[in-house]
């Protein structure tokens, strides 16, 4: 009971106490209309290239947006314990850690989802791209499951960065690089033989593919294995990042360099 | 002679520190960089060649002028607030707007530094030629779009100062200028109620003359447009940090955040 209760009150409470960015001041410029024009970068660069349509830049864009709470919101909720002074109280608490910082992580998948439902509506009112009814269902599950494995990418990261001093910015590169490598502008199959064979074992990479594939009509068990990869892969980025934090925090007391940045 | 040395100096030491600074310096390089690869891709994709690709070439890798200026700039009167340099540089015995210059400039300077390497990473990674027709005049429309860029900067920091959470404000401002001032798809492109739009940013001017002296045109007629856009901005930039600092001294608000 006590770790149900911190798994989603300590999450709930961490997430609210430590990622900033809730404020519409910030909510809003960054989750919603940054988003969009990127959408609409893509789209536009997309039609003066000649290459792919508005659907296809419209769910990869959408999809790659969740990345930016996935990724920022959990480096600012286990880092952020660091620049408040009280990762030390933390560690010390005898909470176990699975749900203490696996509780960070829920609102996070809420949070990268609702971010990308709200860019696939907005983005296609605007862009008048047809997403029947009936593929909303589906999509939304492909949605939650990128979700999933993206905040998973974001808590190993998160634990990276108990080690790296700027979070921003590794989050950022982080960014970047799912944006190439995961398909989301270009297809697979234009993009080199590395490039490809790298994207396979990245979060997103199988979701947009499955959603892409939703949004044309396909049935859920016709794209179940790839969001089967995609929970998989999130999965295996989660323990990677619980590993890595279990680690750095027994490496931190061995070293006494907990606090230093 | 000693305005032009606080410029000189002011510009020198804020780039040196910029430089030096992980998000400033290196993300303005990367993170424009990972834009500009998606489009040589999709370039590449659409099997471009030719002056197309230079475009898009050239178009991209001005995208990082504008992108280490956008948030930075936004920031920088809360991050020296936060700093508590601000009263200081209020206090100096010189106009506010000649301190903040500088500051915005080195920003755009490390944006031109973007510039280079995205034009080497799109010649070595993507084998895209880069014959400009005009040398000279490329290089004089970069100049000009750079400062343009500063200034515009420099008003976007003005009038950002009393927005808490400017940084976010600025980061939102990114994709769209570089969408609509015609850096990788032209202005023509876009829905006829944002052409208006563009017409009143200074980087739309900037990044038409670099396009015309790649391509062997004429770029005198955007040069100019361009630097008297950069003047109006720096005229109301003016004014509008004489009445917010007026106003912050008059309501002892300066300190707040």
């Amino acid at each position: 009971m006590s770790s149900l209760r911190i798994l989603l009150f300590g999450g709930l409470t961490s997430y609210r106490a430590l990622f900033r960015w809730m404020s519409p001041w910030i909510a809003i410029p960054v989750f919603i209309v940054q988003p969009l024009f990127q959408i609409m970068l893509f789209v536009y660069v997309g039609r003066t290239a000649g290459v792919g349509d508005d659907r296809f830049f419209l769910i990869g864009n959408a999809i790659l947006n969740a990345a930016i709470p996935c990724l920022f919101a959990m480096g600012n909720t286990i880092d952020g314990e660091r620049y408040q002074g009280t990762l030390p109280l933390l560690l010390a608490s005898p909470a176990r850690r699975i749900p203490l910082f696996f509780g960070r992580a829920l609102p996070v998948i809420l949070n990268g989802f609702a971010v990308t439902i709200i860019c696939l509506c907005v983005g296609a009112a605007m862009l008048d791209v047809s997403l029947p009814a009936e593929t909303w269902g589906p999509l939304a599950l492909a949605v939650a499951v990128s979700s999933f494995s993206c905040t998973g990418l974001g808590l190993l990261m998160a634990a990276v960065a108990l080690r790296v001093r700027d979070v921003a910015v590794l989050a950022n590169v982080v960014f970047g690089l799912l944006m190439i490598f995961a398909g989301v502008n270009v297809p697979l199959v234009s993009l080199p033989g590395w490039v490809a064979a790298t994207a396979q074992w990245l979060p997103l990479t199988h979701g947009i593919a499955a959603a892409r594939e939703l949004a044309m009509g396909a049935g859920v068990a016709g794209v179940g294995a790839q969001l089967g990869v995609e929970a998989g892969l999130g999965l295996l980025y989660c323990v990677l990042g619980l590993g890595t934090l279990f680690w750095l925090e027994f490496d931190s007391r061995r070293k006494s360099t907990l606090e230093i940045s | 002679m000693k305005i032009l040395r606080l410029l000189g100096i002011s510009w020198w030491l804020q780039l040196k520190m910029r430089s030096r600074s992980a998000f400033d310096g290196l993300l303005s390089i990367l993170w424009p960089l990972f834009f500009a690869t998606s489009v040589f891709l999709m370039f590449r994709q659409g099997a471009a060649s030719g002056p197309a690709l230079l475009s898009a070439a050239v178009g991209a890798s001005v995208m990082g002028i504008w992108s280490a200026v956008s948030t930075t700039a936004s920031a920088v009167l809360q991050m020296e607030r936060r700093l508590g340099t601000l009263e200081l540089l209020v206090a100096a015995p010189r106009p506010f707007a000649l301190l903040l210059v500088p500051v915005t400039l080195s920003m755009a300077t490390i944006g031109a530094y973007s510039m280079i390497v995205t034009l080497l990473w799109g010649r070595f990674v993507f084998g895209i030629e880069l014959s400009v027709a005009s040398p000279a005049l490329f290089v004089l429309s970069t100049l000009v779009t750079v400062v343009a860029v500063a200034i515009f900067g420099f008003l976007l920091a003005v009038a950002s100062v009393r927005y808490r959470v400017a940084w976010a404000l600025g980061s939102t401002l990114e994709i769209p200028v570089w969408l609509i001032c015609g850096f990788v798809v032209a202005v023509g492109d876009l829905p006829a109620w944002v052409q208006p739009v563009s017409w009143l940013l200074a980087p739309t001017w900037g990044m038409a003359a670099i396009h015309a002296s790649a391509q062997g045109r004429n770029p005198w007629g955007d040069i100019a447009m361009c630097l008297g856009l950069a003047a109006v901005y720096a005229g109301v930039g003016t004014v509008l940090s004489h009445v917010m600092i007026n106003s912050a001294r008059a309501h002892a608000s300066l300190a707040l955040t």
